[in-house]
């Protein structure tokens, strides 16, 4: 089982009090699995990726345990975390394109930041992975402003895998581009996962039909807890929460970005995470909805590799 | 790369052209026969002076002449060095008062200039994020940048010279002394250049530190520093990532700065009877030596615009992506 | 300079409310900014600190030269006396009533601030929202005009101007500062502007046949106040301490007084050296409080508009 996550709450600290992001989200990602993580603005998927590796500013740890090949990340304590970045969680952010130093050579910036982290650079597997993704080695005498948006993307991805991480969080990347570099970065993630560079992966996105291409499996969250988790062909074809199918059944085609958008067919909006209902947050919403609901659904398998968090689902 | 530098120097050949041309301008502009209320408001005591006031004074405005031939008889009379004669201290010209005194003032406000730039930026990294510094070191910061320069030099002098009576208050030297190359002389001149020198550099380190602190925290909330925490850099390469990259705008807020910190040289003088430029200045409007200002007024215009190219030299050794070809970054 | 662009805030929020969990927060934020902003002044102790101690000498300014019935270079007191319960800040070597003049004098550099820091705000923005909203030639030329007015020395330019046209009230100079120290502000405008004119409400107004002047006031404008009130209280400061300079010179306003004129008179009869403390420590003490408690005050409005400088 190489990832483990229990019970995990992170809030975000704002003006009008603690904003319960994730509210208790406990899923596992197997070896080699790459899971596709996929939901609304606001749903909690990006901070759920930033939970793994490095909270930023305003989130806060408030509970439940990150379990990453049988050793438990210290994700509220940012020190003790840097052992774990990079060798055994890394990520490719969304902010890709501004990712390197500006006044650094990528060549050099690479070779400091191993060194700061005391490891040593092998010029010639940097060279070798840089290949992998089609770029040249004269890259690396550049400056970030001399390279076009997927080449930076590109070394992106290099630099975050370079030590082989046991889990990439990929974060939104592909929603800086356009379709066709969309379908390489795809491609790529795929590689990395083939060759063992790296064991398993996390795919935040807003674009199922992409992710679709990839994934092994997709969770689908809604308003900062778990709605679903299923393989990848399960998601698409036989959703069993109503709000994924809603999802699902909004897709028009592949390739054209819907989930970032509102539900049009759906009434009505998300809760408020700052004080939540209790019950199912999707009942406001939701067609099915019935008195039960008034109860928090637990996510529980209903298939084998399919857990459901909805009464009606079971 | 050398895009940007015609650019600049284009910028600063044309700053050179309106300085001179406002040099030519203003005297025309003042109300009534601009010779004679010259001469009327000098206060000259040698009689021999009027008349070679007077007489470089019609050669020089021409009246009689085109205005184009005016204009470019004042060019001439430029370019061969020619400023005119002092009244103060006549019949000196005036390049030579000027070039007695710029070493005065160079001596002050370049060591001034750049210590306080390299202390100010260090400490500003250095206080920034660090809450209990940052908390009460840089309420100082902003006391000083605040403060106008002639005051901080009055208190010094008070405080340290007239109080304490440890440091002199006036001069670039003892008055007892002649300009020679011994130990003696040059201790006094140290010794005189210490409390102008301080109250300069005070008032310009507590601008620069906090220009840092605040370069430094904004810095540290970019996309390439979240991303080097991401994959848990050390601190230490991370601030000074931050760092370097937060002193290009100050080696821009530098040539931004110029001309406050030399209008803070010239009024620092004028407190310690300081024998440069800005004595030069003061001397001049009270004895309405009018060559003598808009000579000194050439002189410091000059100076600066050569500043601002050192200044653009050290931007494109240290950032980088001037170099490439994106002449924009300036 | 602290030239982040506080004006995008509001986008920047809105920008990230697209990723992160923090959305439904954020679109609150979006909704109710000035509620927000106005919630984040009252607790920032920086603007609240500064903002007092610039009203205290602007109270002090208007109110108490009214409260006194001669003037301030009147010839009251006995000459050179020390601080008393008569004459508070003491008198000058000629019996004149320093507090009288440093209260007279408050009015003169807060005058001087504000037509001198206004007038340059105009000018700047003038300039910085034409080039940045019109880009091309125009934009090449004011750029131009923009660099050559920074270069020069603003100081050295006011000293030929004061001596040869002779300067005398404090109106003609915060005119000739006003002239001279509006580049660096046209400069950020522009950057500002130049960020904000392809905005799609500005597309949105351009489409639908809104002329350039009233996009710029209605559309552009509106989206940086914030930021163009920062640059006028940095350009009020830096006019007064250039007022102070030049009357300290002794190319002040002959009439009436101001704290750099009582500073000019302090250093011309000797104060220093005759130990009367009392007559230079007020005026300069008065002008940096006041500049000072506006860089603080900027600090702290930078602080509310911008989030990411919040200390939670």
């Amino acid at each position: 089982m190489s990832l483990t996550v229990t019970d995990l709450r992170v809030h975000y600290r704002t003006l009008r009090g603690e904003v319960k992001a994730l509210d208790g989200v406990s899923f596992t990602v197997a070896d080699g699995e790459i899971m596709g993580l996929a939901g609304e603005s606001g749903s909690g998927k990006s901070t759920l990726g930033k939970s793994l590796i490095r909270l930023d500013g305003r989130m806060r740890h408030v509970g439940g345990t990150v379990e990453l090949d049988g050793v438990e990340l210290p994700v509220g304590d940012s020190a003790a975390m840097d052992r774990f970045r990079f060798s055994e969680v890394s990520v490719i952010p969304q902010y890709s394109m501004s990712a390197l130093n500006p006044t650094r050579k990528i060549g050099k910036m690479v070779a400091e930041l191993l060194a700061s982290r005391g490891e040593r650079l092998d010029p010639a597997e940097l060279e070798r992975r840089l290949e992998l993704v089609g770029l040249s080695r004269d890259v690396l005498g550049r400056y970030p402003i001399e390279l076009s948006g997927g080449m930076k993307q590109r070394v992106v991805m290099v630099v975050s895998t370079l030590l082989n991480p046991s889990l990439l969080i990929a974060d939104e990347v592909t929603s800086a581009l356009d379709v066709s570099s969309q379908k390489a970065v795809a491609r790529t993630l795929l590689g990395l996962r083939d060759t063992g560079l790296v064991t398993s992966m996390i795919v935040v996105t807003h674009d199922i039909s992409l992710v679709y291409q990839i994934a092994d499996t997709i969770m689908v969250m809604y308003a900062g807890r778990l709605a679903e988790k299923a393989p990848a062909d399960v998601i698409v074809t036989e959703p069993r929460h109503p709000y994924t199918r809603l999802l699902i059944s909004s897709l028009p085609e592949v390739g054209v970005r819907q989930a970032d958008k509102r539900l049009s067919g759906i009434p009505g909006s998300p809760p408020s995470l700052l004080d939540p209902p209790e019950g199912c947050r999707f009942r406001d919403r939701c067609p099915l909805a019935f008195d039960r609901c008034a109860e928090q659904p637990p996510f529980t398998e209903v298939a084998p590799g399919h857990s459901v968090a909805c009464w009606k689902a079971a | 790369m050398w895009r940007y530098f015609g650019r600049k120097l284009l910028i600063y050949g044309l700053t050179f052209f309106v300085a001179v041309t406002i040099n030519w301008m203003i005297p025309r502009f003042m109300p009534g026969d601009p010779v004679q209320s010259m001469l009327s408001r000098a206060n000259i005591a040698q009689p021999e002076a009027v008349e070679a006031m007077r007489a470089h004074y019609t050669n020089l405005f021409g009246f009689d002449l085109p205005l184009w031939k005016q204009y470019a008889n004042f060019w001439a009379a430029l370019l061969q060095g020619d400023l005119g004669i002092s009244i103060w201290v006549f019949p000196t010209p005036v390049t030579d008062v000027i070039v007695r005194a710029v070493p005065y003032t160079l001596g002050l406000l370049v060591p001034a200039i750049l210590l306080s730039w390299v202390a100010g930026n260090r400490f500003g990294a250095f206080a920034a994020r660090r809450k209990w510094l940052d908390n009460t070191a840089l309420p100082v910061g902003y006391v000083l940048t605040a403060t106008p320069y002639m005051w901080l030099a009055i208190l010094l002098a008070w405080g340290l010279g007239i109080v304490a009576g440890v440091l002199p208050v006036a001069g670039a030297y003892s008055f007892a002394m002649e300009p020679s190359w011994s130990w003696e002389f040059l201790g006094s001149l140290v010794e005189h250049w210490l409390l102008p020198f301080a109250s300069l550099f005070l008032v310009a380190f507590g601008g620069w530190a906090i220009g840092m602190r605040n370069m430094i925290i904004y810095e540290l909330e970019a996309d390439y520093v979240h991303y080097l925490q991401s994959l848990g850099a050390s601190r230490r390469l991370v601030r000074r990532y931050a760092f370097r990259n937060a002193i290009l705008p100050q080696i821009t807020g530098l040539a931004l700065q110029l001309g406050v910190l030399v209008a803070g040289a010239l009024v620092t003088e004028i407190v310690f009877s300081y024998p440069g430029l800005g004595h030069l200045i003061l001397k001049a409007i009270q004895n309405q030596d009018f060559f003598l200002l808009q000579g000194t007024f050439l002189f410091i215009v000059i100076g600066v615009l050569i500043a601002n190219f050192v200044i653009d030299v050290a931007y494109v050794v240290v950032d980088p992506r001037t170099r490439i070809g994106m002449g924009e970054a300036a | 300079m602290t030239a982040e662009p506080p004006e995008s805030v509001a986008e920047s929020v809105a920008e990230s409310a697209a990723v992160t969990a923090a959305g439904s927060a954020a679109v609150v934020t979006v909704r109710a900014p000035r509620r927000e902003a106005l919630y984040f002044a009252l607790r920032n102790g920086k603007l609240v600190a500064g903002l007092v101690v610039v009203l205290v000498f602007l109270l002090a300014a208007l109110l108490v030269p009214l409260t006194i019935d001669y003037g301030p270079n009147d010839y009251v007191g006995p000459a050179a006396s020390a601080p008393s319960g008569e004459y508070w800040f003491g008198t000058t070597t000629f019996g004149q009533d320093v507090f009288a003049q440093f209260a007279y004098g408050l009015r003169a550099t807060f005058l001087v601030g504000l037509l001198g820091g206004g007038l340059a705000a105009v000018i700047g923005m003038a300039v910085g929202f034409t080039a940045g909203y019109r880009g091309g030639l125009v934009d090449e030329i004011l750029n131009m005009i923009t660099n050559i007015v920074l270069v020069l020395p603003a100081l050295v330019v006011l000293l030929i101007v004061n001596a040869y046209l002779g300067v005398r009230s404090v109106g003609v100079q915060a005119l000739f500062i006003g002239l001279t120290s509006w580049p660096w502000a046209a400069r950020a405008i522009r950057a500002q502007t130049f960020s904000l004119r392809s905005r799609d409400f500005v597309d949105l107004a351009r489409l639908s046949g809104v002329r350039t002047p009233k996009i710029i006031v209605r559309e552009i404008a509106p989206n940086m106040s914030s930021y163009l009130f920062m640059t006028f209280i940095l350009l009020f400061g830096g006019s007064i301490l250039i007022a102070a300079s030049l009357d300290f010179i002794g190319l002040g306003p002959t009439q009436g007084v101001s704290l750099g004129l009582m500073l000019n008179n302090a250093a011309r009869w000797s104060a220093l050296h005759l130990g009367m403390w009392w007559w230079f420590i007020p005026p300069g003490a008065g002008i940096t409080a006041i500049v000072g408690a506006l860089y603080v005050m900027n600090v702290g409005l930078d602080e509310v508009f911008n989030p990411k400088l919040r200390e939670m």
